[in-house]
């Protein structure tokens, strides 16, 4: 148990069936997450990585053309669990989520209170009043007053929306909760707020976090660790405090050179062009057709290589 | 200041108001929602202003009355010296050749049954260019500065077949076309990918000189500010609270919002998620019932008791060029 990972990928595939072809959306990735730690995914639209949540969880859709790979969780491989099993005792129980735009599909027809404690008496088999019991516990650590509990969704603001997305997700202690973009619809000081009410129970439930997000700069708010992903692949897994000081691969460089800072006089840089559909995949390095530092050996694909602690899918690091 | 004819400024937003009239069961009065109360403002000829705000505190309401979309309340808005409100048909066809707007969303401004030579085709046609082959170099010509090169492998595609950034250059291409004098952008990279944001404003930065362009870019993102404009205003709650240049407001900001602003705003850095963010409590008021006197008290750490709550605070200017509504600055 003790050096066990909270969490752990190996060579977790997600692939889509679409008219066009194969979609590659979640391609060989991996990596541990240890018990009540955050790590962010950082990646832009189109990487994978919302995909990446839904592999995790196993939240599939229709069209799935292949789904493999071994995901661990303390220690107990889930892969070999059937949908029912899967339901029963790992989502929502153990491992749970804050969709993207949570706080636009709350149910406008139910009581916030009530769409909270539903998992509860789902999961736990408890009555519909300790669940709100527990319900309101949660609206305390996410920071809802507590009245608000008989509200609708339409009577609370996008931040309070989206501290209800998130109290569902914990209103049955779960030891880790993904969060897909949990604030990009919301306005800077709200965003602030709600990654003040992550940090606050990140260290008083001791819960781990995968954050998956575009956005850089908030993304520092909460990250232990920082995976950037790139064309359905992990190109770097770092420390949160090297990387945010000096990512190793290539493309997290350019990524971090483009974030626009307010403290710095820095100059942003943009990437030229475009991540590769991942219809059709490169071969070799995916990253090599944008990369200023590309030789010849990136025709191949790169192996993971150590540097520093930091895993990076680079040739350079060979 | 006195009054200089020859130096008109090409925008005057003069002590503007946009209210909207709320009605109970459909047609008994029931209040007005204050989107913007009481905005002044210059835009001269080739300046770039950034105007920084959250959902709802009136900058839509404030751009789109600029674009003749609502109409004033009260209030002026003075295109070359000429309100807006006594414009005859014929000079809103032309005000609106003169004002660009970059849309928030790209793909739900781009109609998706017109490829990008017909979207951009339209102002031409609007505009009484009959001469297909003269609107065709044109089309070419927007498309060239906005950087949606070779021209031949975009023009006949669909706004779907095009990634967002390329979507937004479309965008961008349609607001030029006519040649304004102003652009509009409202959060034109809100909706993008970081790595693609700072191309897109950097493209929008360089039309804007080449051409002597004004640009009013609307925000809530101040991290992306300084890379666009000279001037910001911020907006509270249907007011303007600070107007200063771009560098003073990042170094010194007086109002107690601007403050918060710049606090909830994070830089890439670790050590962010060692503390915790000092900010003010609540949420923006409604705008139907705003708090009275300075919008901002009930939320504010150093509001002064008996007179923030109760007088709007005048527009103070501590420092030269750097005007700020607020109490504490009272000299």
């Amino acid at each position: 148990m003790a050096d066990q990972p909270l969490l752990r990928l190996e060579n977790l595939t997600l692939h889509f069936r679409t008219g066009k072809g194969t979609v590659k959306a979640v391609d060989g990735v991996n990596f541990d997450l240890d018990y009540k730690q955050a790590v962010v995914v950082l990646g832009e639209s189109g990487c994978g990585k919302s995909s990446l949540a839904k592999a995790i969880l196993r939240l599939l859709p229709r069209n799935v053309e292949t789904y493999g790979g071994k995901v661990y969780l303390e220690g107990q491989e889930l892969m070999s669990l059937t949908d029912e099993e899967y339901r029963k005792q790992v989502r929502w129980v153990r491992m749970s989520m804050v969709p993207q735009a949570a706080m636009n599909a709350l149910n406008p027809v139910l009581k916030v209170g009530d769409q909270v404690a539903e998992p509860m008496i789902v999961h736990h088999n408890v009555s519909r009043e300790q669940a709100l019991e527990q319900a309101a516990k949660m609206f305390q650590h996410v920071g809802v007053p507590a009245d608000f509990i008989d509200r609708y969704a339409f009577e609370l603001s996008g931040g309070m929306r989206q501290r209800v997305a998130i109290a569902m997700a914990l209103v049955t202690a779960p030891s880790l909760i993904i969060l897909d973009e949990p604030t990009s619809a919301l306005d800077v000081i709200t965003q602030a707020n709600i990654f003040n009410v992550l940090k606050r129970i990140k260290k008083e439930l001791e819960i781990s976090f995968i954050l998956i997000t575009h956005d850089i700069a908030t993304s520092s708010e909460l990250a232990d660790r920082v995976a950037v992903m790139y064309a359905g692949q992990i190109v770097e897994v770092g420390d949160a405090m090297t990387f945010f000081q000096e990512p190793y691969h290539p493309y997290s460089r350019m990524l971090m050179a483009s974030v626009p800072r307010m403290r710095s006089n820095q100059e942003p840089e943009f990437i030229v062009g475009q991540p590769p559909s991942l219809l059709d995949l490169p071969a070799g390095c995916r990253f090599a057709a944008r990369c200023p530092l590309r030789f010849e050996k990136c025709a191949e694909e790169p192996p993971v290589f150590q540097k520093d602690g930091h895993l990076v899918k680079c040739w350079k690091y060979a | 200041m006195t009054a200089e004819k020859t130096t008109t400024p090409l925008l005057q937003v003069k002590d503007l108001h946009v209210w909207f009239e709320l009605r109970r069961w459909g047609f008994s009065h029931a209040g007005y929602v204050k989107a913007v109360d009481g905005v002044t403002f210059n835009l001269d000829y080739g300046e770039s202003i950034a105007v920084v705000g959250e959902s709802g505190c009136g900058k839509s309401s404030l751009m789109r009355t600029i674009l003749g979309i609502n109409k004033p309340t009260s209030g002026q808005v003075l295109f070359e010296g000429r309100d807006l409100t006594r414009f005859s048909r014929a000079e809103w066809q032309s005000y609106r050749a003169k004002v660009g707007y970059v849309q928030q969303d790209p793909f739900g401004a781009l109609p998706p049954f017109m490829n990008i030579q017909q979207i951009l085709e339209e102002p031409l046609i609007v505009h009484g260019i009959k001469d297909a082959a003269e609107r065709e170099r044109r089309v070419r010509k927007a498309m060239e500065e906005v950087r949606l090169t070779p021209a031949d492998d975009f023009i006949q595609k669909f706004p779907h077949m095009l990634s967002g950034g390329q979507q937004q250059r479309v965008v961008i291409a349609r607001a030029i076309i006519l040649e304004p004098k102003i652009v509009v952008a409202d959060e034109p990279v809100s909706m993008l990918d970081a790595s693609v944001r700072v191309e897109i404003l950097k493209l929008l930065r360089g039309l804007q000189q080449a051409h002597n362009l004004a640009v009013i870019y609307v925000t809530h993102d101040l991290s992306t500010v300084r890379y666009f404009s000279e001037r910001v205003f911020v907006m509270y709650a249907g007011n303007t609270v600070e107007k200063a240049p771009i560098d003073s407001l990042l170094q010194n900001p007086l109002h107690p919002y601007s403050n918060a602003l710049l606090d909830a705003t994070s830089d890439p850095d670790a050590n962010n998620a060692l503390t915790y963010r000092e900010l003010p409590p609540g949420e923006p008021p409604s705008l139907v019932n705003p708090p009275a006197g300075c919008r901002f008290h009930p939320r504010c750490p150093k509001a002064i008791r008996g007179l923030c709550d109760v007088e709007k605070p005048a527009e103070f200017e501590p420092e030269n060029g750097h005007q700020t509504a607020c109490w504490l600055y009272k000299a």
